[in-house]
């Protein structure tokens, strides 16, 4: 089993094979299952995907009311504007909040690795898509990357937002993508560890404050930060740029930022956005209705 | 590195299929619902729900009660009808009741679930520990420690010699390999719980044949 980033990068180019086949034959490997079963797996994983993002760009609310309709929004403006920040960037993030919505909503989602951060994966993978022209097995192979880096912070560090602060959830879920859009798009194995160094970097610190303790706001808005950060550091991998400090180095980081981060940013809604007037303001709200309910 | 290496698949990063909002506060959760009706072996007329921690402050929004009663349904984590939980369960029957409690506990999100019937009660205490995962912590006021990442098989037995014995050897038949056990008892002769992790996953046959094995008096599966 590879137990970090070097060994998982060493693996992959000592055998001239991707990350993402790496990936596959240690799951058969430890899960004794032969390659149909696992990769049928992971391809019902990518059709949950496929339809949490239809699912939300065709509209939804939360149960709450803090959030939804946002990536109708920003899919309309792209069809009468061009995006400043360009078609593909804003496309990933339409998706990415679409599978937020739905997840907020009750609907279903395939935690990636988190629900809370269920967005950043898919949302890059279906924008990136478009300009890739993928097969369905290198669509099926981006979820096996993405598997492969999580699995190494899972191990290391962490993907809970109550251990270590958004930076675990999100932060992890951007590195993940941005390793994968590294593969798809014909790069090396380190070339996705320097993307997901990269992003880690990037939102390293990053707390985890919900309002009303909610995976809603400012969850649906950093999983858009997160596919953008994914898709911006993927490119600069790709254009050569590497991390000074080595992708094992960040992940050790980020878990020891998360170990000394004050509870009061790591999910309990005691500080940050959700200590904010208006937070504490939307808390009441959301509480007081359920609770008449009764 | 020689931390331990909690997740060991691919699925515990890309999954599970859930229905929303929060991995730990509701797929897990139902997870550990439906730990419990597997080991109660049937559906339960009466569940009394106690929430600690963040579950007890938050489930509300994140469905948490929902998602442990669609669990005690037997609905996995991505069943739609988890939504409905607490509409069928009223249906069928069921009495259910939530206590928000204050106590400290050792972990953020963890439930203590009483569930039974007129043929029997069961206690259980779980754990989410984030991504879905859930552990099973406490078993009719056993002490248990399960990795979660293997299956497991729960035996409640009679302190008794030749208990383990019968109980292994059914295993070994079965080719069955044994990666880690676990033998508590309240007192010596009285009640006693074996906990077998296996590392592949078990059909009915071994287990109907484990509950027919001596002094077992009851058998359940957990699966990863």
């Amino acid at each position: 089993m590879f137990r970090n980033v070097a060994e998982l990068v060493e693996l992959a180019e000592s055998e001239n094979i991707q990350i993402s086949e790496v990936m596959i034959r240690q799951e058969m490997e430890v899960k004794e299952l032969t390659r149909e079963q696992v990769y049928d797996h992971m391809e019902k994983n990518l059709e949950v995907m496929e339809k949490a993002i239809e699912d939300g760009l065709k509209g939804v609310k939360s149960h709450s009311g803090l959030t939804g309709g946002d990536a109708v929004l920003i899919q309309n403006y792209m069809k009468n504007h061009t995006p400043l920040s360009g078609n593909l960037l804003m496309d990933a993030v339409s998706k990415a909040v679409a599978t937020n919505e739905v997840n907020a909503a009750m609907g279903t989602i395939c935690a990636t690795p988190t629900a809370g951060s269920a967005g950043c994966v898919p949302g890059t993978l279906f924008a990136v898509k478009n300009q890739l022209n993928p097969t369905r097995d290198q669509m099926v192979r981006y979820l096996f990357t993405s598997g492969a880096f999580g699995f190494v912070v899972a191990n290391n560090a962490s993907i809970s937002g109550a251990a270590g602060g958004c930076q675990a959830e999100v932060g992890s879920a951007a590195g993940m993508a941005a390793a994968a859009i590294v593969e798809m798009a014909g790069g090396t194995p380190s070339q996705s560890a320097e993307a997901m160094a990269i992003t880690l970097k990037n939102m390293l610190g990053l707390i985890c404050d919900p309002v009303a303790g909610l995976v809603e706001v400012p969850c649906v808005k950093r999983n858009a930060m997160g596919a953008s950060n994914a898709v911006v550091a993927a490119d600069m991998a790709l254009a050569g740029v590497t991390s000074r400090i080595p992708c094992d180095e960040v992940i050790d980081a980020m878990y020891k930022v998360g170990q000394r981060m004050p509870s009061a940013f790591r999910e309990t809604a005691q500080g940050g956005l959700a200590a904010t007037p208006t937070g504490r303001e939307l808390e009441a709200k959301v509480y007081g209705i359920s609770l008449k309910k009764e | 590195m020689v931390k331990e290496m909690k997740y060991r698949s691919v699925f515990d990063i890309i999954g599970p299929v859930m229905i929303g909002p929060s991995s730990s506060h509701t797929a897990g959760a139902a997870r550990i619902g439906r730990a419990a009706r597997h080991l109660f072996g049937r559906e339960p007329k009466y569940a009394n729900v106690h929430l600690y921690g963040s579950f007890a402050k938050t489930y509300k929004g994140h469905g948490t009660d929902v998602a442990i009663i669609g669990g005690l349904l037997d609905y996995d984590t991505y069943d739609e009808r988890i939504r409905d939980a607490l509409k069928t369960a009223r249906k069928n029957g069921m009495k259910v009741r939530f206590y928000e409690e204050e106590a400290h506990t050792d972990h953020p999100n963890t439930a203590r679930l009483k569930i039974g019937d007129d043929d029997g009660e069961l206690e259980l205490v779980g754990i989410s520990i984030g991504g879905g995962k859930a552990e099973i912590t406490e078993l009719n006021g056993f002490e248990l420690r399960l990795s979660g990442s293997h299956p497991a098989i729960l035996l409640i037995h009679n302190d008794r010699y030749g208990a383990i014995a019968s109980s292994t050897a059914i295993l070994a038949k079965h080719e069955i390999n044994i990666g880690r056990m676990e033998v508590s008892r309240k007192a010596q002769g009285e009640q006693a719980l074996m906990v077998i992790e296996v590392d592949q996953n078990i059909g009915d046959s071994v287990l109907s044949e484990l509950e027919r094995a001596d002094h077992i008096t009851q058998v359940a599966k957990i699966s990863d």
